[in-house]
């Protein structure tokens, strides 16, 4: 299992109650493990059906794998401008 | 040239355009997004805007960098202010300079909806009554408008 530090802004944070949290996943984790993995925890249920994520802040996909020492971030609707 | 910043300070719009007007610019065009006293019917007294601050400081450059590869010799200076803003204050100025005019406001159309779509910023809004909200873009909303 790698442990995994996601950060979370806005409304993401408000449900979490932090600005970031830590998830356990395996190995070989994607970006979807780590959603579900957020979906699992206390505010989970905020996260849209698909939420959109940022690894090292660019935006990225369901099946990308991430590793530890990544940057990754759950991003809600931006709202800009 | 091409500069671009998430700024928590205030925006001044009119050293952006004096950042990009040389002798050489023709045309230039500024876009102010200003905080407005009503949205969706109820009334507003200021916006609080927050930020992914590396994430949108690094997607902001990106979109300005696309934005210049149509046209040769753009000059664009784009700021994004977070924190507390009243009404009135500006939270985005996007300032284009080119010798012609269709490159400058082709590009300041771009970038603005660009950003709306893609740079982590949020806001929240607060009301009259004292209440506060998330916006969520995605969200349908009826018989409004967006700016």
């Amino acid at each position: 299992m790698n442990q995994l530090q996601v950060l979370l802004f806005a409304s993401y944070a408000d449900a979490f109650g932090a600005s970031s949290v830590t998830v356990g996943v395996p190995e070989s984790a994607t970006v979807a493990d780590v959603i579900g993995a957020l979906r699992r925890l206390p505010g989970g249920d905020v996260l849209p059906d698909a939420p959109l994520v940022a690894v090292d802040r660019r935006y990225t996909r369901d099946l990308v794998a991430v590793h530890p020492g990544q940057e990754i971030a759950v991003i809600p609707p931006v709202a800009g401008g | 040239m091409i500069r671009t910043a998430i700024t928590d300070a205030a925006i001044d719009a009119a050293a952006l355009l004096a950042e990009v007007t040389t002798d050489a610019t023709g045309a230039t065009t500024l876009f102010l997004g200003t905080v407005r006293d009503v949205n969706e019917g109820r009334a507003v007294t200021g916006i609080e805007y927050s930020a992914y601050t590396a994430m949108a400081a690094e997607e902001l450059q990106r979109i300005a960098e696309e934005a210049s590869l149509g046209f040769d010799g753009l000059r664009i200076a784009v700021e994004h202010r977070v924190g507390m803003l009243a009404l009135r204050d500006i939270s985005v100025a996007i300032a284009i300079a080119h010798a012609r005019r269709a490159p400058a406001l082709e590009t300041s159309r771009f970038i603005i909806e660009a950003l709306k779509q893609r740079v982590p910023i949020w806001k929240r809004e607060q009301y009259v009554d004292g209440d506060r909200r998330w916006v969520d873009p995605t969200t349908p909303h009826v018989g409004t408008a967006t700016p």
